[in-house]
């Protein structure tokens, strides 16, 4: 594919707006308008489906190196793909952990490769993620992966100190550390949302307030030390309470929520089917219905899936052998338009804002994010939003199939996906 | 009846009577001179233990072979699934083996759940105790046992019968079969703990709270005391065990202000000094000996429902039909 | 039971016959066991239990004994059944075997309608957990024919005739309230009458 390479959209409704045809050439977007002679350019007809920019995932476990039994760069990035994205942000919990340059450089290498979607790794705040000793945070900045986000993300950075040393170290070179807020004392052999379920089904309880202590308190500490802190995957009404607060004060606080905490709740676990095992756990409707208006009203900053692959037979079991988590790349937009958009609580350009702009502006990612306007670099995701569909995880681009969608009916498929102009999905297939 | 005994909630009003009343029966049985019964000949139960349970298994055991069935143990200690062969793997054997009924016990809450829903198996599931989730042929056994004592016996539920269940409700999967059983049969049950073993979300549970023993004992029918694990005081539940003993334990004293026909009943094993005296313990009132002996009767009843016919029993078909001659 | 069979049924015996039938067994029964003095009576649910006890009652008239001094008892067979998987699992009826037991006696059993023979050979097989009589002998009200197993009853009401179209109900004052014999023709309901 050459450099000059042309490829007119007609009609699509631009962040769901009036149609416009859009014109890419080469790696950028030559113009936007209407009526825009196609010449030789390959045209696509894209009358009534929704122009986003590419979208971001600041939260995806590409598991290599270490788990390639359930998903590779390679494979997480055609699902990241398939699933609108042009970006995602590899998780640190690999084997090895990437704590340090030599990891990340690899990860980052590995998405070169790959092609499909940029890798930015995240690194590790913390050697082996064990809480101790910090990582060498500096060092995977200055390489050649630039990594801006640490996170030590499937564990808590419990030990108040360390997370204070954190805050402070990565505003040298602007980073920011996504915190994955667990108590680990009050989650000790929890299994799911401490409630009415759990006390039915006799499953360790996992309250929310192991959660919401520890945002609560990273807050204040990065407040104290004026540092950007970032929530990874929300999960409870209390946790939005305290963003918003946080926010209200005018503090550097952002966060994230995952699909699945918009849309399934504890009540799932009935079937003690551990498709539904995730960390952090589903919660109440109550919380799904905060966590929704909390991402409408910008509370919460971004849309993040945790894409958590894992081999069938680590689901195929009893739940409390299961592994914790979810795939997601390829469900979010779908998820998204059905709690969200479908629902009138966000618009398209909504949309655009939480699942592109705002995780790109958080993790200081360059040429993502971006207004879908001339010069801007053809990064864009095209999407059939009248499209019904029913998921069946067999047609995953993922290596896993742990969704906790299968045989549900989930509105929007993505027909086109363009990394700088050339597209990664054709007509709804991988190109 | 449902096809799987998994949780006592599981069951109707109907499907319990049914259940007793078929235990009563078989608990004639016991007396004959041949206690053994034709009627599951050729059928298969396999008891699989993930967790070490003699009393249970043996109980089991006793109940399948009293109906001729074949019985397989599979004891998952030493076995494969130590060697990390999954509950999946292991279900697909036993499926193999032409397994009727799969008795289950496991660590994980929700295991006989994911093993009677799966697919992996066609036979009957029975849960023989799944982490702190349920046990409920130990909840047919105690209601059993209170209906001997509390009630004119057969045909009968547990209407507005008081009963006292008190200890570490958190832990205790006894509780909570019996907290579902008890109330469908019509009792009234007040769960009695120290506020830390009450689990968090227990107010959806039919039953009512309180932390104070002494200001329920005097108007409990019956009295159980669910055994205490001193290692919960290392996790800081209560500060020390004679703490525990003097708030909730069940002594002389405490059991003198029942009414005169309230038993106290304990699912076994008990610790003695912890949760109830050794006065207590020993006493005639106690009826710990006798529950275990009823848990027999319970599981020939629960086999024979689930097994001894084409599908399990209709609770509403004991006078509707006519037998053929 | 159908109704519809109950409605369209046909009386063939009506109170006076069943205690004049049940008085005329009585007296066989005396003269066969020869004063009847080790006789036990188990019934076979339901009707059966009634049958026995009413012909325990006569048997006491007839030998000049005490009310209650015959004993009587009732026989389940529902876990001896040959039919079990035919049909869902089946409540169980109770088992009471008199106080000294069975071991040397002569044990009637009584029903209310000998069919195919199947709940007799049911019940010869719980009898042989139970103890070793000295002998069984077997009473039923009505016998309809139709066996499928080499049994035969030593006292027997009435012979009845039957096709297998035809559906034969019992009822007594203990159970339904009037006593009777009805024959009755197979309604639509599944064929599960007697």
């Amino acid at each position: 594919m050459s450099d000059t390479h042309k490829t007119l959209l007609r009609g699509a409704k631009v962040l769901g707006g009036e149609p416009r045809d859009v014109l890419i050439e080469g790696e950028r977007i030559a113009s936007v308008g209407t009526g825009i002679d196609a010449g030789d350019a390959t045209v696509i007809d894209a009358t009534g489906q929704i122009l986003l920019p590419g979208l971001v995932d600041l939260h995806t476990h590409l598991r290599e190196p270490g788990r390639e039994d359930s998903e590779t760069v390679h494979t997480g990035t055609r699902a990241a793909a398939a699933g609108g994205y042009t970006a995602v942000h590899a998780m640190a919990n690999t084997f090895p952990v990437a704590d340090t340059a030599g990891v990340v450089e690899q990860v980052w290498r590995l998405g070169k490769e790959s092609g499909y979607c940029d890798v930015q790794p995240v690194g590790a705040v913390t050697v082996g993620l064990e809480g101790k000793k910090l990582a060498e945070l500096g060092a995977m900045n200055d390489s050649a992966a630039g990594v801006r986000v640490f996170s030590d993300d499937g564990k808590c950075v419990d030990d108040a100190v360390i997370m204070r040393r954190a805050l402070e170290y990565v505003k040298a070179f602007d980073g920011v550390i996504a915190q994955h807020a667990q108590e680990p004392r009050l989650t000790e052999g929890a299994q799911m949302n401490e409630g009415v379920v759990s006390a039915e089904l006799g499953l360790g309880g996992w309250p929310a307030v192991a959660e919401e202590s520890i945002i609560a308190r990273d807050v204040l500490l990065a407040a104290h030390v004026g540092s950007r802190v970032h929530i990874c995957h929300l999960s409870t009404a209390g946790s939005v309470e305290i963003v918003r607060w946080a926010k209200s004060k005018g503090w550097n606080v952002t966060a994230e929520v995952t699909p699945h905490h918009l849309l399934l709740t504890d009540e799932l676990v009935r079937s003690y089917n551990p498709v539904y095992k995730v960390n952090p756990p589903l919660r109440t409707e109550a919380d799904v219905m905060a966590l929704r208006e909390a991402l409408a009203d910008g509370t919460i900053d971004c849309v993040a899936t945790d894409h958590a692959p894992h081999p069938h037979e680590d689901k195929d079991c009893e739940w409390g052998a299961a592994a914790m988590g979810m795939v997601g790349l390829e469900t979010a937009l779908s998820v998204v338009q059905h709690t969200m958009v479908d629902t009138g609580l966000l618009d398209w350009a909504g949309v655009a804002d939480r699942m592109s702009h705002r995780p790109s502006a958080i993790g200081r990612l360059a040429g993502h994010g971006r207004p879908i306007a001339p010069g801007e670099p053809a990064n864009l995701t095209l999407l059939d939003s009248a499209y019904r569909g029913v998921v069946n995880p067999a047609g995953f681009a993922s290596r896993s199939r742990n969704t906790p969608y299968e045989g549900r009916e989930l509105p929007g498929r993505v027909t086109y996906t363009f990394l700088r102009g050339r597209a990664t999905v054709v007509d709804g297939k991988l190109a | 009846m449902k096809r799987h005994l998994i949780s006592a909630a599981d069951l109707t009003r109907d499907d319990a009577v049914l259940i007793l009343d078929t235990a009563e029966e078989l608990a004639r049985i016991a007396d004959r001179p041949i206690k053994k019964l034709p009627t599951l000949r050729g059928r298969t139960v396999v008891n699989l233990f993930f967790e070490d349970s003699t009393r249970t298994r043996i109980s089991f055991e006793a109940a399948a072979k009293r109906l001729s069935a074949d019985v397989i143990n599979f004891s998952a200690k030493g076995s494969s699934v130590s060697k990390g062969e999954s509950l999946k793997d292991t279900a697909l054997t036993l499926e193999a083996m032409g397994a009727d009924a799969v008795v289950i016990r496991h660590h994980d809450s929700g295991a006989p759940h994911r093993l009677a829903t799966s697919g992996w198996i066609g036979g009957s599931v029975v849960n023989a105790g799944d982490g702190t989730h349920e046990h409920p042929t130990q909840a047919l056994l105690d209601a059993f046992t209170m209906r001997r004592h509390l009630t004119s016996g057969t045909g009968q539920d547990l209407a507005g019968r008081r009963i006292t269940i008190v200890g570490d409700v958190l832990h205790s999967r006894v509780a909570r079969s019996n907290v579902h059983l008890l109330s469908t049969l019509g009792a009234e049950v007040t769960l009695v703990a120290p506020p830390t073993l009450v689990p968090f979300g227990v107010e959806s549970w039919p039953c009512e709270v309180s932390y104070d023993l002494d200001a329920v004992v005097g108007k409990s029918d019956a009295v159980m005391m669910l055994r205490v694990q001193r290692e919960r005081m290392h996790a800081a539940f209560f500060p020390t065990e004679r703490e525990y003993a003097r708030r909730y334990g069940l002594d002389g004293d405490r059991m003198a202000r029942m009414p005169e026909h309230a038993i106290v009943m304990h699912p076994g094993p008990m610790n003695r000094g912890m949760e109830i005296t050794a006065e207590v313990a020993d006493s005639d009132r106690c009826t710990a000996v006798e529950q275990v002996a009823n848990g027999v009767s319970i599981r020939m009843a629960v086999l024979y429902l689930l097994l001894g016919g084409n599908e399990p029993a209709v609770a509403a078909s004991r006078t509707a039909t006519e037998e053929s001659k | 039971m159908d109704a519809r069979t109950t409605d369209a049924a046909r009386s063939v015996l009506e109170a006076p016959d069943i205690a004049r039938v049940l008085t005329r067994i009585a007296h066989e029964i005396v003269e066969r066991a020869k004063g009847a003095d080790d006789v036990v009576l188990l019934g076979i649910p339901t009707r059966g239990v009634h049958l026995a006890r009413r012909l325990a009652t006569r048997l006491e008239e007839i030998t000049g004994r005490a009310p209650g001094q015959v004993p009587v008892g009732s026989l389940d067979i529902t876990m001896y059944r040959d039919d079990l998987r035919l049909r869902p699992a089946r409540a169980l009826a109770r088992t009471d075997i008199p106080g000294d037991g069975i071991d040397g006696r002569l044990v009637v059993l009584v029903d209310d309608v000998l069919f195919s023979g199947r709940t007799i050979r049911a019940a010869l097989d719980a009898l042989g957990d139970i103890g070793r009589p000295r002998a069984v002998q077997l009473a039923v009200l009505v016998d309809r024919g139709h066996r499928e197993l080499p049994i035969r009853a030593d006292y027997v009401g009435k012979n009845l005739p039957t096709s297998l179209r035809e559906t034969v109900k019992v009822q007594l004052t203990e159970e339904d309230g009037r006593d009777s014999v009805l024959l009755g023709v197979r309604g639509t309901a599944p064929a599960d009458g007697q």
